[in-house]
């Protein structure tokens, strides 16, 4: 039961900020995706209990090695980083075809995804690089286990009435949430093993990927302008009794409409 | 020369188009106009013939295919596979496509599919020198970046809100097209499970009432369920409330939840850190109840009510019961 787990270094949530080229500024303070860090907690459980190893796989600049080092301290056996000045401005068509050309260079049984990132919060990855890669695809997972034949995966995918029970052959591709459940804190000794871990490198020529078909010069989407959002007014601040609170609330949601 | 076409893909449950599909009809309708076009929603679902006459008081053409998304196929991947179809026979231009969680599904796989171009999370879409112009929020509500196409076509998934659904005056077309489903045969639904008395849906809800770690427990919560249910309103928490059990994953708001955009959101007891901020900022009206007026909360909010939550809840509710009759 080998598993590949896509891992996003995003920048740690509240310092986001744009570069001088109007990109995200990936250089500093990046840290493993929050919804990816719940998918590899429930990787590193379904190969404690089934055997097999972990394989973190990320594509991003120097800076992403810190989310792969937790990753690692946290359990992982190994890790993958796409790493390519040809890469910088991809959009998310090049991202999913980066992303699909390194899966298939590796040996797995599942591959899982976070539901969305931080940065980017558009959730819609997963699905891409399942269907380009023609895997199986199960999504908004809050619990996934192997089927009682140990050959397929079965994953509750949470609807909004409750969750429905999917299940598919492997190797398949699960996008997770984090129902999934809290991830592990590296353990002194988990960190210190981390150290002698392999991280495997590669690049777009690795890959087989033509400079011209990724990057900000093949980007399909491009950023019109980046500006702050209008302010909000300010709060009216209500300081006095319950009562009398209450009845300012009232008249100020009456005046915009809204009781 | 005939101008570009926009279609909107339009979920259906219970026989009718959700409100967010509403508003992606109403969005294509808008965005038709301004590029002197053709709008197209594309209602695929069970009922879908019930559902296209509610449609088509939105939009000027509506396409209706009759799908069991109910059945032992993830809906996302019968939707896809229908959509996928259905763009081989009909031509778009761009196409608008829900953020709900099927829709983000099977945006992935249609981008894949038919190797479009796509823009996610937009806040609302306009049109200008002849391609859409969207706009997203960026870094927890820091930033807003306009995004665009650089070819003609591509996928825009769009949140709850970008626009209010609109009836348009006249009925449209409804055509009724058949079209054989082709979903991936190695996924199965084996069981739907219903959990009891399922919440109202945070993603539509014009009001949503929200409870933080300040409501200080499960029993707490009859606060934040009385208020909602004083607004007709649904029941929302932050990830400490949904951690501790209080309150399902799919009523959380904020970066590892949802992103909501209601009329009105009532924070109770919420401090207003960073990861629920994103969630939730750009309500129309934001009211915070909370003990102490320094909370970041103080600093987004509309009106903020300085005192102890059990003393005022209850009293709003009354009070908005006794306005609304």
């Amino acid at each position: 039961m080998d598993i590949l787990v896509l891992v996003k270094a995003v920048p740690i949530v509240g310092n986001e900020r744009l570069g001088a080229d109007e990109r995200v500024d990936r250089t500093v303070g990046l840290e493993a995706n929050g919804n990816d860090e719940y998918v590899l907690e429930a990787a590193l459980k379904l190969t404690e209990a089934h055997g097999g190893e972990v394989t973190l796989l990320t594509m991003g600049p120097t800076a992403a090695q810190e989310a792969l080092r937790k990753g690692l301290a946290m359990g992982a056996a190994r890790a993958v980083h796409v790493i390519d000045d040809g890469i910088a401005g991809s959009d998310a068509r090049a991202t999913a075809t980066v992303l699909a050309a390194a899966i298939g260079r590796q040996r797995y049984d599942l591959v899982l995804a976070g539901a969305d990132t931080s940065d980017g919060q558009g959730g819609t990855l997963a699905s891409a690089i399942a269907t380009s890669l023609d895997l199986p695809y199960l999504s908004y997972a809050g619990r996934i286990e192997l089927t009682d034949d140990g050959r397929g995966v079965r994953v509750q995918r949470l609807s909004p009435t409750g969750y429905d029970v999917l299940e598919a052959a492997l190797p398949a591709l699960v996008m997770g949430t984090q129902v999934l459940g809290e991830p592990r804190y590296p353990s002194l000794r988990g960190i210190m093993a981390a150290r002698s871990k392999e991280t495997t490198t590669l690049s777009l020529a690795d890959l087989g990927i033509a400079p011209d078909r990724v990057g900000a010069g093949a980007a399909t989407t491009r950023v019109l302008d980046a500006t702050p959002p209008p302010a909000r007014a300010g709060a009216t601040v209500l300081r006095t009794d319950p009562e009398s609170a209450v009845a300012a609330t009232i008249d100020f949601l009456a005046a915009r409409g809204l009781v | 020369m005939a101008g570009p076409v926009i279609l909107a893909l339009a979920e259906l449950t219970d026989g009718q188009p959700t409100r967010l599909s509403l508003e992606l009809a109403t969005l294509a309708s808008d965005l038709a106009v301004a590029a002197g076009g053709t709008a197209v929603a594309a209602g695929i679902g069970p009922r879908a013939g019930n559902a296209a006459p509610t449609l088509a008081r939105h939009v000027e053409r509506v396409i209706s295919v009759e799908a069991a998304t109910e059945a032992d196929a993830p809906a996302a991947i019968v939707i896809a596979s229908l959509l996928a179809a259905l763009l081989e026979q009909q031509t778009a231009d761009i196409v608008l496509l829900p953020a709900s969680p099927d829709g983000k599904d099977v945006a992935g796989m249609l981008a894949a599919r038919l190797d479009l171009p796509i823009l996610v999370n937009a806040a609302s879409v306009a049109w200008a020198d002849g391609r859409p112009v969207v706009e997203m929020s960026a870094f927890g509500g820091r930033l807003v970046t306009r995004s665009t196409f650089t070819g003609a076509t591509g996928i825009v998934v769009v949140r709850p809100g970008a626009t209010a659904a609109r009836e348009r005056g006249s009925e449209g077309s409804v055509e009724v097209v058949d079209l054989e489903a082709a979903p991936d045969p190695r996924v199965t639904v084996v069981e739907r499970v219903v959990s009891a008395g399922a919440a109202v849906s945070i993603d539509d809800a014009p009001v949503v009432v929200a409870g933080g770690r300040g409501v200080a427990g499960p029993e707490g919560f009859a606060v934040i369920e009385d208020l909602a249910d004083a607004f007709g309103g649904a029941v929302a928490g932050t990830r400490a409330v949904v951690d501790a059990g209080w309150l399902p994953y799919a009523q959380q708001v904020g970066q590892t939840g949802k992103i909501i955009k209601p009329a009105l959101y009532v924070a109770v007891g919420i401090s207003g850190a960073i990861q629920h901020k994103v969630g939730m900022q750009t309500s129309g009206t934001i009211v915070a109840i909370n003990r102490d007026a320094d909370a970041p909360i103080a600093d987004f909010a509309d009106l903020l009510i300085v005192g102890d939550l059990f003393e005022v809840a209850p009293r709003l509710a009354a009070a908005v019961r006794a306005r609304r009759g």
